[in-house]
């Protein structure tokens, strides 16, 4: 297993360089003057070379590359235009107050999606099993703004039953920040259902017709001990990798609802910095987005290969 | 280059061909059963509907809307009525008509950016599952890179450092959803690439090139007319979230995210009417494209 | 008290109240897309306790549904419409859910075709096994002690090592054991077994058969065995029924049917086999003209009709009776009193010429690879020639390396350096790639699997055409006559040239891989288990279209099988291999006759044979090794009978010739090799 795991962080670790790399091609690379980018067309000369100077674009492009490299790797992405604060201090906050969001959506989206997958996946083609698959498939075909911005009008406005937008007061306990963050959360389990629910089916109809399930009902065991102890590991497996790959995704699907329910968080806070072309912000965090993405997935994969053998031991015969 | 003489009797007559079942008596369907089946898939027609509506809107523009969206009206916000039948918006403006009217710059940019995509990611795709070796190391860790973010992030990333146009954005999403489509590729490439039909033809000293687009390619074009609709379907998804984060279409077009961008506050002063029409419109195309891709390949695998 | 079983057409076979397994009339039909397709048309059969019936057909006969029957065990789709299944006395047709799982758990256990995927891969060994002992309600200790004893009486040397081991971890042989160990641990009354040994190696095979034989005797448990291969039928069952097109055509004693043979279908498969050391010099194998009927297909009279060479109007309006034609042996058919009007197969005697000119020599060819960091010695100094026309049949298990001969020799997997191969004395490159088109023309392969060789997206006729012009660069008109004119010789009608392959039946599919094969006129032909995959009525007309064409075309084959009956039917010269080094080579008189080496000695004793046992029972104890870690010495030693201490396992052993002609890679000396009769029957 320790192989397996020292393999797996060093693929992230390469992984992680090269979008360091792509970043740093789109945002050095690319834009020929990028002070005159973020000064805009009418700003006078002075200003956009001061610009340049302070973002070091007029650094050679190795110079630049290390720099940026080195930032990553310490997290110490300077300071943002916009808030003066060094970026760090910046980040994280919003990262928390997103992380709250998000885990608030999986806790609400999972138990049902898994739940909705497995059913439909032991009714086989019926109208059940059809039903299923077909909400699924609409609901993960709307963007999250849209079913964000439904949901704020018929639960907020029109009956009133949750707040309408998402940042608790201050003062406000635990429960009393849930229903603020209530609306939002449904949101995403509105988009996140779908992809959910239909891979927990492929996955649990996969095991299902597996002949080690076979195996297990010709042993007379009963449904029940065939489906937990049988089906449910090997089914789970597709799932687990997909949860891993949508949280990262989570975190765009948030910069829609945080504009529309008015929640600083972290996909507001990268939106707000694309706008106002504060680079250091925005690099700093895509890339901490990357490495989100990075941290899941790598979890997501240890936890298969906890469930399944035959990915983390080099089969010896005996 | 005859057998020479040869008793019928050792050989036997003809064995009859004709359909051939698998052991639980289902057949494999031929190419016009197939298309059949498909025809009929409620899930096929509904789609298919949507999309003629909106690709109705979109070639027919202004010249069908029942009111010129893009001219003010004395009366701004009215809920829908006679009159209006979605209603006015902040402007005065017919949001029925600027609806219709809005499906144009998102399927011409979406089908584009598709297109764009397959035909790179396919080349991608399968140069790295015919190849493998180190060429398929490399890209599949840059893919990966790729994949590790959102599409929406980098795009803003790559709109902020670059510029907004129609240009960029296409192009953008486009770049951005090869790397999706070359991993599909690359798998389904792999898959034909250890039949033997492959060895066959490598034991006749065809070319690579040759092998990829005459032998495996036609075979894997299932796969690649599922992952078009599929992106088309995305890329509507990903062009209207930025329209609405102001990284994609850019004003005056009546673009539906770019509209909702402008009235999504107004809903908490319950004028749901302007936002919520246009977002139910962006959904019924994914939606649409959506539902045909799974027909599609639903219908595929029979 | 015995009562009748009436089944529609008055069986003769009596069931008695004690049968461990009753089948009366039963009729199944899968429902397919709302049409009910018919694929058990009237099965009845009985097993007494303590014995074992074997039921024996070609694919789509219904055999394996049958088996699962037996245990309820249907598809989804899957519906009995008439008759019932009684496993001692209990009604299974009837049972309610919670019945059938204690009749599951109690009575009746199965053994299944694949044991890696009939085991779960997230679980130990140990979890599934005390499984299915704590559902016979022991509590967790004792039913981990009654596991470990399991697992010993199946002949597991090591149990507690293997508990902890998962399913992946374990080899074929293996897995199977702990399969059996797991069906027997309630002791049931019925034990099914659904192709238990097809896809392990000869060696194992014979092992897990050895087991299940001497298990027998230990258990009550009477035994149905279903198998394609008749020699399994023949070693291991009292009884047998021979299914065609879900119907049971003819049953009785196992040694009577295989020896005497009263239905014309069993008559026809039992000739399309070589059998009793048939060679091709000697005669064409008899084929049975037609193909099997689909599932769902009317077949209201006599299942047998269309292929049957005594068929008549009778036949087609008719029933056949149910005709008793010895002791418990009965056969269904019109013409009982006809069946020496059956044709024969055709003499053919060919003139042989003394071959000598050499086509292809390899010397010192060695093919290493790079696995994890480990190197692996798939070949490992390999010397061979090839004489023109002259067939060698390349014999060995899995890790022999067999494969990697055939494709070194092709170049898709490049030799190593040092060693060499020569197309008529010159050296060709490692890489295929490298090599002129004529070399390539000169060497073709034919492979095992016909799905996977054919084009999907290409008719036939471009599949020939390509071939044709690529190899051979002729123009557009000349290389479409000249598909015509292989088509023809292959007899492939014109209508089948335009067809894709997924409209073609797999024998038809690999008339078509040979015709490609063919199209450039090679010198040499690899053929890798070219009829593995193909029914036995259909491998028979494939051996023969390979034979003529090679009498025809003086064409050389490299024939890699792991059947050995069809190697000697086929092969002149012929080449056994273990863990990637020949271990003797000889013409297939040489080699079958003996005396042989000690591992040829244990496969040609291994292998059950419809002809009857083999005059020695000679058994391999262990594990075929992995090739990344062979033994030192000489390969076999671990698992050799003859095995000399000190010897065998520190030096390499030399090359010996036994005779002009025959070689041998053995330390023992001559008068101490031994020889094996198979199949005198």
């Amino acid at each position: 297993m320790t192989r397996y795991i020292v393999r797996r962080v060093a693929l992230s670790a390469v992984t992680l360089f090269l979008l360091v790399t792509i970043v740093f091609v789109i945002v050095n690379v690319l834009p020929d003057d990028p002070g005159r980018r973020i000064a805009g067309p009418f700003a006078p000369q002075e200003t956009v070379d001061a610009l340049n100077e302070r973002l070091g674009a007029n650094d050679p492009l190795l110079d630049q590359y290390g720099r940026l490299l080195k930032n990553a790797v310490t997290f110490d992405f300077g300071e943002s235009f916009k808030f003066g604060q060094p970026v760090k201090e910046v980040l994280f906050p919003a990262l928390a107050r997103s992380a709250k969001l998000v885990v608030l959506g999986l806790v609400l989206t999972l138990p049902i999606s898994i739940a909705a997958g497995i059913f439909a996946a032991r009714r086989r083609n019926t109208l059940a099993d059809r039903s299923v698959v077909t909400l699924g498939l609409a609901s993960s075909s709307i963007p999250e703004f849209v079913s964000g911005v439904t949901l704020q009008f018929l639960i907020g406005v029109q009956l009133g039953w949750l707040p309408v937008l998402a940042l608790a007061p201050s003062d406000a306990g635990f429960f009393a920040e849930l229903e603020y963050l209530l609306l939002p959360a449904l949101a995403l389990v509105a988009v996140y259902f779908g992809y959910i629910a239909r891979i927990t089916r492929a996955g649990t109809i996969s095991a299902l017709d597996a002949d080690y399930t076979r195996t297990a009902v010709m042993k007379g065991l009963t449904r029940r001990r065939v489906m937990t102890r049988h089906v449910m590991r090997n089914a789970l497996q597709p799932t687990v990798a997909v949860i891993g790959t949508q949280i990262g995704y989570l975190f765009s699907g948030l910069i829609a609802l945080e504009l529309i329910f008015n929640y600083p968080g972290l996909g507001s806070l990268i939106v707000n910095a694309a706008s106002d072309k504060d680079f250091p912000l925005l690099t700093a965090g895509v890339i901490l987005v990357g490495i989100i993405y990075m941290l899941t997935t790598l979890t997501a994969d240890l936890v298969i290969a906890w469930m399944n053998p035959r990915a983390r031991l080099v089969g010896e015969r005996v | 280059m005859s057998v020479g003489s040869v008793d019928p009797q050792v050989l036997g007559p003809e064995p009859a061909a004709g359909p051939v079942f698998d052991a639980r008596g289902e057949r494999r369907l031929a190419s016009r059963e197939r298309l059949r089946l498909l025809l009929r898939r409620p899930g096929f027609i509904v789609g298919s509907l949507i999309l003629l509506f909106w690709l109705t809107c979109a070639v027919g523009g202004d010249n069908i809307t029942p009111l010129d969206p893009l001219n003010d009206f004395d009366v701004s916000l009215q809920p829908p009525s006679a009159d209006h039948l979605f209603g006015t918006d902040q402007l005065g403006r017919d949001v029925l008509s600027r609806v219709m009217a809005g499906a144009r710059d998102v399927l011409i940019a979406a089908p584009i950016a598709a297109v764009l995509s397959v035909a790179m990611g396919a080349m991608l795709g399968t140069i790295m599952g015919y190849y493998r070796g180190w060429v398929d190391e490399v890209l599949s860790r840059i893919i990966e890179a790729f994949l590790s973010i959102p599409v929406v992030l980098i795009a803003l990333l790559i709109v902020s450092a670059l510029g907004a146009s129609g240009v960029i954005v296409i192009g953008t999403v486009a770049v951005l959803f090869t790397p999706i489509v070359a991993r599909t590729v690359r798998a389904a490439t792999l898959a034909e690439a250890q039949l033997d039909y492959v060895t066959a033809a490598r034991l006749r000293g065809e070319s690579g090139l040759f092998v990829m687009t005459r032998e495996i390619l036609p075979n894997v074009s299932g796969t690649l007319i599922v992952e078009f609709t599929v992106r088309v379907g995305y890329a509507v998804f990903t062009i209207s979230t930025l329209s609405f984060l102001g990284a994609g279409i850019q004003p005056p077009s009546p673009d539906w995210g770019l509209t909702i961008s402008d009235t999504y506050r107004l809903i908490q002063a319950s004028f749901w009417w302007p936002t919520l029409f246009p977002a139910l419109a962006i959904a019924s195309l994914v939606i649409a494209t959506n539902l045909v891709a799974d027909s599609i390949d639903t219908v595929r695998q029979a | 008290m015995s009562d009748p079983t009436t089944a529609g057409d008055g069986a003769v076979a009596t069931a008695t109240a004690n049968d461990a397994l009753a089948v009366e009339g039963v009729e199944l039909a899968y429902r397919v897309r709302g049409i009910p397709r018919e694929v058990l048309r009237g099965v009845t059969f009985h097993v007494r306790p303590g014995e074992a019936y074997g039921l024996v057909g070609e694919s789509g006969c219904g055999k394996s549904t049958t088996a699962y029957a037996a245990l309820r065990y249907l598809p989804s789709n899957g519906v009995i419409t008439s008759g019932r299944i009684l496993v001692a006395g209990q009604d299974v047709t009837d049972m309610s859910e919670r019945q059938l799982r204690n009749f599951r758990a109690r009575e009746a256990s199965m053994v299944y075709q694949d044991p890696g995927s009939a085991l779960n891969p997230t679980l130990k060994i140990s979890s599934q096994v005390i499984e299915a002992f704590t559902i016979l309600g022991h509590d967790k200790d004792e039913a981990s002690d009654r596991a470990l004893d399991a697992l010993r009486r199946v002949r597991i040397a090591d149990p507690e090592k293997v508990m902890h081991r998962y399913p992946h971890q374990l080899s074929g042989g293996m897995q199977q054991r702990v399969v059996i160990a797991m069906a027997l641990a309630c002791d049931p009354q019925l034990l099914v077994l659904d192709e238990p040994t097809t896809g392990l190696d000869a060696t194992v095979e014979a092992e897990v058969l050895d087991i299940v034989r001497s298990l027998r005797h230990e258990m009550n448990a009477a035994i149905l065995l279903i198998a394609h291969n008749l020699g399994v039928i023949r070693s291991m069952c009292d009884r047998v029924g021979v299914m065609y097109a879900g119907r049971i055509v003819e049953e009785g004693d196992a040694i009577e049917v295989f020896e005497e043979p009263k239905h014309p279908y069993t008559i026809g498969l039992l000739q399309c086999l070589p059998r009793h050391g048939a060679r091709k010099t000697e005669q064409a194998l008899f084929t049975i003209p037609g193909t099997l009927p689909q599932i769902g297909t009317s077949l209201p009279t006599c299942v047998y009709v269309d292929r049957c060479a005594l068929a008549d109007d009778l036949c087609r309006n008719e029933v056949p009776p149910v005709v008793e034609v010895g002791a418990g042996h009965w056969t269904r058919c019109h013409h009982v009193d006809r069946l020496d009007e059956m044709p024969e197969p055709t003499v053919q005697v060919v003139q042989h010429e003394g071959r000598t000119d050499v086509v292809l020599e390899l010397s010192g060819v060695s093919k290493t690879f790079r696995v994890h960091g480990h190197d692996v010695p798939a070949l490992v100094g390999i010397d061979l020639g090839l004489a023109d026309g002259e067939t060698l049949g390349l014999v060995g298990e899995s890790g022999s390396g067999k494969s990697t001969l055939a494709k070194s020799m092709l170049g898709i997997y490049p030799a190593d350096p040092g060693g060499e191969i020569k197309l008529d004395h010159v050296v060709l490159a490692g890489k295929a790639a490298d090599r002129p088109t004529a070399a390539m023309r000169a060497m073709q392969m034919v492979f095992q699997n016909p799905d996977s060789a054919l084009n999907r997206a290409w008719t036939v006729r471009r599949i020939l055409r390509r071939a044709i012009r690529k190899l051979t660069g002729v123009g557009k008109a000349e290389a479409d006559r000249r598909v015509e004119e292989l088509a023809e010789g292959l007899r492939l009608s014109p209508r089948h040239l335009d067809m894709r392959p997924r409209q073609l039946s797999g024998g038809l599919k690999q008339r078509v891989a040979i015709a490609r094969a063919f199209a450039g006129d090679p010198r040499i032909v690899i053929c890798d288990e070219p009829t593995s995959a193909l029914d036995v009525s259909v491998q028979a007309a494939i051996l023969n279209l390979l034979a003529d064409l090679q009498f025809d075309k003086s064409t050389s084959y490299l024939f890699i099988s792991h059947d050995l009956g069809v190697v000697r039917y086929l092969a002149d010269r012929i080449a056994v291999m273990y863990l990637g080094l020949i271990q003797e080579v000889g013409t297939t008189d040489q080699v079958f006759g003996g005396p042989h080496h000690p591992y040829t000695e244990a496969l040609l004793s291994a292998v059950p044979s419809v002809d009857g046992e083999p005059s020695e029972r000679i058994r391999l104890t262990g594990e075929i090794p992995s090739p990344a870690n062979p033994p030192s010495g000489c390969v076999f030693h671990t698992r050799c009978h003859r095995f000399i201490e000190g010897t065998c396992d520190v030096i390499e052993p030399p090359v010996v010739e036994l005779e002009p002609g025959h070689l041998i890679r053995c330390h023992l000396p001559v008068d101490e090799l031994g020889k094996v009769e198979v199949g005198t029957g």
